[in-house]
């Protein structure tokens, strides 16, 4: 969604106590504690106890019941395909965004406004909808399906459907991290290697990429996160085919719905790990890129 | 200016057609199937596909959940913003960290979690359902998903504006006699209302299209709590492609222009911001 | 080597930036582009280096005609305004850059380029911040290093655009003197843009001066600011006094006064305007036979040796409809014997004063 899932800041967090020691920013500390003990309340009950809960239902039928969720042929499979997914499309969406970053930055273009807008369009269509799309295009009944039909190739209710979904939900990634940093950065630098005699080549791999090397992998972890992740754009094209066609989030819908509560946690369970791990990912580059933002900074 | 010009940096030709030529096959190409196919409908079956009483329900279930979520988030996400910038607390850069949970989780997983919680034997049903409030398999229950998923989206917006906000503007408002009331009111409040805005009309549309965290809360009864992405669901695996199609592009085309109005928002966000500071 | 560029036109959208520029460059000179923000002169500079294409025209590098080489086949050395150093490596690393990249047959050894950037950073006298990465650096580091970077490649000329456009007053006068003194030992030919007349005067050999995307004046730099070739190369250059009146002769005729003028290619009787620097201007009694306007001390300042003296004229001059304002620069040991004081009526003169055809504004 346009805006949102935090662009990369290079600013660093400032520090809340500026505003507490000033006299004018100061708020009333009655005010201060019912703010505070509000919104902390709210945090509780909307993100930790949903957070908790993933965890403690997994574990309540206890730890076997937990390991062989895992480890049974269908839940492997299914992590074995959520990780195909992920490696197909978020390599093909980094490409994108370098491209993309690299044309809308570095280059004066017509409608220049107009493509940023499109780029972030995958993020303002409902998942379902971007399922929709490759049946009407791959399926039965869409503009390929005789074709595919005869030619004996399967994309919907396959893998390269569930891809191409993926694809289309997780496109803007990568390329909306990199925009606003390659915009801030200029061209100069890279104008600087080619006088001295720097080819492309040698400009983008030494000059370019080590600049946006954190926005970059920044959005490669969004990227993989959503990748992973998504449901309802893949619940449409994949057909859950068990064993074949199911991702972890469709197994934990089947589990779930075969009321096998435990061992549907327990697959949520690694998919709520993955979000951890993205999120400290994310806090340490954040931390990283303010860090460098800041030392030494004296001109 | 596309073509003849010779530019001096190289790739230009070829990242701009990669970027291009991909984004036609993924996204252009694809979503225009819809209007197409919504096109080869007479208008009265179109007519009948998007204005069937149980479809208008789910419009009314998701716009008017979704609307009613991003305001609680506006409220709220409001309150975090505020604390996670000028207060300092234990624990404040963990729940700084957490707050993109929403981003980062499947929604599938937050659906069952949300369920679990609220059902009537959940972790919170349990006491709830004894007062009469009955959550999980309600149209409240779609709220509450819709809460979860558009939390960040309003805390995310409304954060670095009010970081970005100088001191200065608050020390003028005291040294003219204002009351830290007045204040917060009538100087930062306005400062902040783009970016409010913003994040409500973002949460907003992000509610609208959500699909993953609200169907197992949502209990999916027609008339009564059945969302609009559902219903696109249910008609393909009924091979009503057309009805589905009809939908969707219904959708679509509330989310474009929602985005139109988003992209208004924003640039109105920056242009303050940059007033204000 | 000798720069030479030929009627180069160069537009943006409607905007003319060039308009059929044509120079040439001796070789180890050390020249100035010089004029106001948007009058071409980084234009100019971006399309010697090659870092933009000319509309049309010619760009020579010494004898070889350099106008469809890409920038990377120049071997010209650019210096950035705001430096460009590559903020992810080292000082070292960013001077030996340009040797790094070179074709495997061409690159020196690790060995060699260690010594050459040694040497550099040793010529620029910053070896000691070797290790440091440049966001640890002051803005007059970052820039010697910038020019240390940009001499590694041994370039067969050295651009600069805007070098002191970013550092505050007291460094840009020591980077200027150093700037100076290293040309004096490279001997490489060196073109500079700047906006600042004062810098121009300073450092250069030689001053192109642009206005508008063409050139106004070419010189040695004292020649072009003692005689002006126009009267915008005469006011960008320095304070000036303005005088509109009409030619009569050796005469500016101005509103029942005169002045004597030097009016090379001015009809007899046509419209003028004359111009005359503050220092130029003479201030004498009242009561003073000869040429001159009256006029009213308005404001008399003294800064240090030079004593600066506002003035009001006493009569309104062709197509002004107002009374003129003048600035005098009197050395402050001859101020005791004009015995200046606010309010007092003088007749104001100058010795020298140039006449160009008048323009309408």
């Amino acid at each position: 969604m346009a805006g949102a899932s935090g662009t990369l800041d290079l600013r660093g967090r400032s520090a809340s106590a500026r505003f507490e020691e000033n006299p004018a920013t100061r708020d009333n500390p009655w005010a201060r504690r019912i703010i505070l003990a509000t919104s902390l309340a709210f945090f509780a009950l909307f993100l930790v106890m949903p957070l908790a809960a993933v965890f403690v239902e997994a574990l309540r039928r206890g730890l076997s019941v937990y390991v062989a969720a895992l480890t049974e042929p269908d839940a492997l499979s299914a992590i074995k395909l959520t990780l195909i997914v992920a490696a197909v499309s978020v390599p093909m969406n980094l490409v994108f965004g370098i491209a993309a970053a690299w044309a809308i930055t570095k280059f004066d273009f017509k409608g220049k406004q107009f493509l940023i807008t499109l780029i972030d369009l995958p993020f303002s269509v409902s998942p379902v909808i971007a399922g929709l799309v490759f049946v009407l295009v791959f399926g039965a009944q869409g503009w390929f399906g005789p074709w595919l039909r005869e030619n004996d190739i399967k994309v919907i209710f396959a893998v390269p459907g569930i891809v191409l979904a993926t694809v289309f939900v997780t496109f803007p990634f990568v390329a909306r991290e990199l925009i606003p940093l390659m915009q801030a950065q200029g061209t100069e630098e890279e104008e600087a290697a080619l006088t001295l005699g720097a080819t492309g080549w040698q400009m983008f791999r030494r000059v370019t990429l080590p600049n946006i090397k954190w926005a970059l992998l920044y959005g490669v972890i969004l990227c993989n996160a959503r990748a992973m992740g998504e449901f309802g754009a893949v619940s449409v094209v994949s057909g859950h085919i068990r064993g074949l066609t199911n991702t972890m989030p469709l197994h934990v819908e089947i589990l779930y719905n075969e009321y096998q509560f435990a061992a549907a946690f327990a697959v949520a369970s690694l998919l709520a790990l993955l979000a951890l791990l993205t999120l400290a990912l994310k806090s340490y580059i954040e931390w990283r890129t303010a860090q460098q933002g800041t030392v030494g900074d004296t001109p | 200016m596309v073509g003849v010009q010779r530019r001096i940096l190289p790739g230009f030709g070829l990242s701009l057609g990669f970027t291009l030529a991909y984004l036609s096959l993924i996204v252009l190409i694809p979503l225009s199937a819809v209007f197409l196919k919504t096109a080869t409908m007479s208008a009265g079956a179109l007519w009948e596909a998007i204005s069937a009483p149980r479809v208008v329900a789910t419009y009314r279930l998701s716009f008017g959940a979704s609307l009613l979520a991003a305001a609680v988030n506006v409220v709220f996400g409001l309150m975090l913003a505020w604390s996670l910038v000028r207060y300092s607390f234990p624990g404040r850069k963990l729940v700084d960290a957490l707050i993109d949970l929403p981003f980062a989780l499947p929604t599938a997983v937050a659906g069952i979690s949300l369920t679990a919680l609220y059902a009537k034997n959940g972790w919170l049903g349990q006491y709830l359902e004894p007062l009469g409030i009955k959550i999980a398999f309600t149209p409240t229950g779609v709220l509450v998903a819709l809460i979860f998923i558009g939390l960040p989206f309003v805390v995310r917006t409304v954060q670095p504006v009010l970081e970005d906000l100088e001191a200065e503007v608050e020390e003028a408002a005291a040294s003219l006699g204002a009351s830290r009331w007045q204040t917060v009111i009538r100087v930062v409040l306005p400062a902040l209302l783009p970016a409010l805005l913003t994040g409500f009309a973002l949460a907003f549309a992000r509610a609208v299209g959500e699909y993953g965290s609200v169907i197992f809360i949502a209990g999916n009864l027609p008339m009564v709590s059945e969302i609009t992405p559902l219903i696109i669901i249910t008609k393909l695996e009924q091979y009503d492609y057309a009805g589905a199609t009809a939908v969707a592009s219904v959708m679509l085309v509330f989310s474009f222009v929602l985005l139109l109005l988003i992209n208004l928002l924003q640039e109105w966000t920056r242009r303050s911001a940059r007033k204000v500071s | 080597m000798s720069i030479a560029v030929r009627d180069i036109t160069k537009r943006f959208g409607p905007f003319t930036a060039l308009d059929g520029v044509s120079l040439d460059f001796a070789p180890g000179k050390l020249i100035a582009l010089l004029g106001p923000s948007g009058c071409g002169k980084t234009t100019l500079l971006r399309i010697i280096a090659g870092l933009e294409w000319a509309d049309s025209g010619r760009v020579l590098l010494g004898d070889q005609d350099a106008s469809d080489r890409h920038v990377r086949e120049r071997q010209v050395g650019f210096v950035f305004q705001h430096y460009a150093l590559f903020r992810h490596m080292t000082v070292f690393e960013n001077v030996a850059f340009g040797l790094r990249v070179k074709p495997r047959v061409a690159r020196p050894s690790e060995a060699q380029i260690r010594k050459r950037v040694d040497d550099l950073l040793e010529l620029v006298q910053l070896g000691w911040l070797a290790s440091r990465y440049p966001t640890q650096l002051s803005g007059g580091q970052r820039q010697r290093i910038a020019l240390a970077r940009a001499l590694a490649v041994e370039p067969r000329v050295l651009l600069l655009d805007e070098p002191f456009g970013a550092l505050d007053a007291q460094v840009r006068k020591e980077l200027r003197g150093w700037l100076r003194r290293l040309h004096s030992e490279l001997h490489l030919t060196s073109i500079f843009v700047t906006h600042d007349q004062d810098e121009a005067l300073d450092v250069a050999d030689e001053i192109v001066l642009m206005n508008k995307g063409r050139v106004e004046q070419v010189g040695a730099a004292q020649d072009v600011y003692e005689t002006p070739a126009t009267e915008f190369a005469c006011s960008f250059l320095g304070a000036v006094n303005r005088f509109p009146g009409r030619i009569r002769g050796d005469e500016l005729e101005l509103a029942g006064d005169w002045l004597p003028v030097v009016a090379h290619g001015i009809g007899e009787g046509e419209k003028a305007i004359a111009l005359a620097r503050p220092h130029e201007l003479q201030i004498l009694s009242i009561d003073s036979a000869g040429p001159g306007l009256r006029a009213r001390v308005e404001r008399v300042l003294i800064n240090g040796p030079v004593a600066r003296i506002e003035l009001k004229g006493e009569t309104i001059l062709n197509g002004t409809g107002s009374y003129p304002t003048f600035e005098a620069e009197v050395p402050r040991d001859r101020l005791g014997g004009l015995d200046l004081k606010v309010g007092k009526h003088v007749r104001l003169s100058a010795n020298r004063l140039r006449a160009f055809p008048y323009q309408s504004l």
